[in-house]
């Protein structure tokens, strides 16, 4: 076996050999076929410990930012890290919040986000990041601290059987016993991590391969045979979807998140505006395709825009790009876009036909596979000239026009929510970063605040894990230091991962959090709104205006050392974002009081089928007018 | 449900097994048998995995245990094209006056007695599942005290092999 090597190694060499500013002194390109990111610098064999070789493995990785906290399991490592010039280390408050840290930093940047923490209870708190990661393909390396290899099994002081938990929730982990299996692994980590579907990558170490020696070379050979991307598409299936894209009278293109995590938004809007076909974004797409296009037709799904939800379930041809037919955007499985034909692209071939089945399945990197299919859709084209879509987008321009996602005014007096989150997008632009908590401040962030770019806009899609936002908004601001970062988190979320705000401000890393304050859980509060007769039971918070404000978001903000603000009237809103935007030097934290009355609309209930979609409570649109 | 014969090289690492028969089980799959061992190349194992599914779910769970790291190949061994064979041992009630008896039947089935007291046998056989459900009956009525039985074992006809055909997969 030691003589194979991954398959197609070239082919996925170009996303992973980006030069990184290298500065060290001996350095050479090696082959591009190398698998292993980075400078690629060579290392003739070094005597070092296992710690200080994880540490140089990072460095010679290209890594420049790691969020973690040390404990016993991980000190070694942590003593050469602090002499690394090329690591900045980020020392969270809680190893949740560098998990989610290291997912901001990659999703914002593109680049492997890299999080540390020590054995049991610490690589435990990893879990709920790795499970977000994993459901939303982000790629990240955990790297974990392990009890001494000859105590592991024996219940030892903080022993946790990681990579054991961890390995439905991954998309690999290891556990690395020997020193001189460091480099090697590590190398693979970072592979795996972000080739092929992105992923979370685990590597537990014991505490003895960290600091018996080992002789430290670079690069190391990695050696997956059982792992094989393919990243080019089908010819034979490029044709099929072609031929069918040429008389689709009704087709849409159904865009996912996968798009983005390819770097694919400009191949997609070449092919979008060469076909002229409606383009919905995903909730993990948002930003994919721009919103200000005249293409673009909106989010779909339980919470989508009416536009895109019937330009789905209406459509006679779903070309699917890096999507996923999530029950969220499906509905009722069963009566989801009836009569479409389906054209399913993803690099990920288990996605295909997991959920409805393919006419057209297509395998393979998006960025190759968009380019292909607008040849393929070109060659046709001259013998078969495309359907005119011109009643299709009749329809779709109409209900764009007539069912906007809006709101409605409160009743109580206080501000809408929606409309707080519309003034931050306005006044803050595309070329901020905005990232969500989970629960109905989400859902308005994805829906109000337009989105122009990819990565502009990051949330826990999948998962839904509350408290997300501001963890993720501190990776993503430690990424991309010269944009304005938001999180816009909930009251609920908000006090799950607040801690790392005392991180932010020791590090420097001036994030501004707008709490939508609506003073209780308010997703939950919506269903027991509408399906369990207002009876509200366990979501009220009491952070909200006329309760005891436990606690008072403006003096936490002060206690930490960030700057804290409250608005309460709709006409401070504009003054009060301005002013946060003009604060650079430290966090920010804004208590915007809104009312907990507003709900998210509109809505597919659970359990129906996207046809009965509502745009207020009761109130479904006149279809009888599209015929 | 029908009962599918899936061969699985994986590489020979710690947890390979668990990665495999978890999956299994998160995607609601009976694992009706399964087999592992090393095959002729090294650090390569082979599992054979008989499953309760049908056609979509059965194509799903192959495409999932593809996506696990340490799989490197899985083929549906279809029972036209492959032998299947079950290894069992049984431990039959036999004193002095039935033990011609049952040591007759196990002939008939070609099966072997491995061991011998006073009053039981141990008997080893191998077969396809319905010769070793015939035996089964056929012992019955002496008592079985004890049964063993192995994974079912799965190997395609013809000259091809499988771990051959990975490898230059891989090479290529």
């Amino acid at each position: 076996m030691s003589n194979s090597t991954p398959a197609n190694p070239a082919s996925v060499a170009k996303s992973i050999s980006r030069p990184k500013d290298a500065t060290a002194a001996v350095s050479s390109i090696v082959e591009a076929s190398n698998p292993v990111q980075g400078p690629n610098n060579i290392v003739a064999p070094t005597k070092m410990t296992g710690s200080q070789a994880i540490v140089r493995s990072l460095e010679e990785l290209g890594v420049k930012d790691v969020f973690g906290l040390p404990g016993g399991a991980i000190l070694p490592t942590y003593d050469p890290l602090m002499d690394s010039t090329k690591i900045n280390h980020v020392l969270v408050r809680h190893e949740q919040g560098a998990g989610h840290a290291a997912q901001g930093y990659a999703m914002v940047s593109g680049e492997v986000g890299v999080c540390i923490a020590t054995s049991g209870p610490g690589a435990t708190n990893l879990v709920t990041a790795l499970a977000d990661a994993n459901m939303d393909s982000v790629p990240m390396v955990a790297i974990t601290g392990q009890v001494n290899s000859a105590f592991i099994g024996t219940d030892a002081f903080q022993e946790a059987d990681i990579v054991g938990i961890t390995m439905p929730i991954t998309k690999h982990a290891f556990l690395v016993t020997k020193a001189e299996d460091i480099p090697h692994v590590m190398a693979s980590a970072f592979y795996l991590a972000q080739t092929g579907r992105p992923g979370p990558v685990l590597v537990d170490i014991t505490k003895d391969a960290q600091t018996s020696e080992m002789t430290f070379s670079w690069p190391p050979k990695v050696d997956l045979p059982g792992y094989r991307v393919v990243t080019r598409g089908h010819n034979k299936q490029l044709r099929e979807a072609a031929k069918l894209i040429a008389s689709a009278t009704r087709p849409v293109l159904y865009v996912g998140g996968g798009v983005i995590k390819a770097d694919a938004h400009e191949e997609l809007k070449a092919f979008a505006e060469f076909t002229n076909i409606p383009v919905v974004t995903t909730l993990t797409a948002r930003g994919a395709f721009p919103d200000s296009h005249p293409q673009h037709v909106g989010m779909p799904g339980m919470h989508g825009a009416v536009s895109a939800v019937t330009a789905l379930q209406q459509s006679d041809l779903l070309v699917t790009l890096g999507a996923r037919f999530d029950d969220r955007v499906t509905g009722v499985l069963s009566s989801f876009a009836p009569n479409a034909k389906v054209i399913h692209a993803d690099i990920d071939p288990a996605e295909i036909s997991k959920n409805r089945v393919a006419d057209v399945p297509i395998v393979g990197s998006l960025d190759e596979i968009i380019p292909q299919l607008h040849e393929a859709c070109a060659a046709r084209f001259e013998t078969e000239p495309q359907a005119d879509l011109e009643n299709w987008w009749t329809l779709l321009n109409r209900l764009k026009e007539t069912y906007p996602i809006g709101y409605t005014e409160t009743q109580d007096g206080l501000s809408a929510p929606q409309h707080v989150i519309e003034r931050i997008g306005a006044l803050t632009g595309p070329e901020g970063v905005y990232v969500a908590g989970v629960g109905q401040h989400q859902m308005w962030a994805a829906q109000f605040v337009k989105y122009e770019r990819p990565r502009s806009w990051l949330n826990s899609a999948g998962l839904g894990t509350m408290g997300y936002s501001v963890p993720a908004a501190m990776g993503a601001q430690v990424a991309q230091p010269d944009r304005v970062v938001w999180a816009i988190d909930g009251d609920g979320c908000f006090q799950m991962t607040n801690q790392e705000l005392a991180t932010c401000v020791i590090n420097n890393i001036p994030i501004k959090v707008a709490v939508i304050n609506n003073s209780s859980l308010g997703m939950v509060r919506q269903w027991q709104t509408l399906f369990y007769n207002a009876r509200y039971s366990n979501t009220d918070l009491n952070t909200g205006h006329g309760t005891a404000r436990i606690p008072d978001f403006v003096k936490l903000a002060d206690a930490y050392g960030c700057v804290g603000l409250r608005c309460e009237r709709d006409e401070d809103i504009d003054a009060t974002i301005q002013k946060a935007l003009e604060i650079n030097d430290r966090p920010v934290v804004i208590d915007f009081v809104v009312s907990a009355d507003s709900m998210v609309w509109p809505m597919v209930p659970s359990g129906v089928s996207n046809d009965q979609i509502q745009i207020a409570r009761g109130l479904t649109p006149e279809w009888e007018e599209e015929d | 449900m029908a009962k599918h014969t899936l061969s699985v090289l994986v590489e020979d690492v710690p947890g390979v097994l668990t990665r495999v028969a978890s999956l299994f089980a998160r995607r609601a799959f009976n694992i009706h048998s399964l087999a592992v061992g090393p095959t002729e190349i090294e650090g390569i194992s082979r599992m054979t995995v008989v499953v309760d599914a049908e056609g979509d779910s059965l194509e799903q769970v192959t495409k999932q245990l593809n996506k696990l790291i340490n799989v490197i190949k899985i083929v549906e061994l279809l029972p036209d094209t492959s032998v299947q064979r079950d290894h069992i041992m049984v431990k039959v009630r036999a004193d002095a006056a039935t033990r011609l008896q049952v040591t007759q039947a196990a002939e008939l089935f070609r099966a072997s007695v491995i061991d011998v007291s006073t009053d039981s046998l141990v008997i080893e056989a191998t077969g396809n599942a319905a010769k070793i459900e015939a035996l089964l009956a056929v012992l019955e009525p002496f008592g079985i005290r004890e049964i063993v039985q192995a994974g079912t074992l799965a190997v395609g006809r013809g000259a091809k092999s499988m771990s051959d055909r990975a490898l230059k997969s891989l090479s290529a």
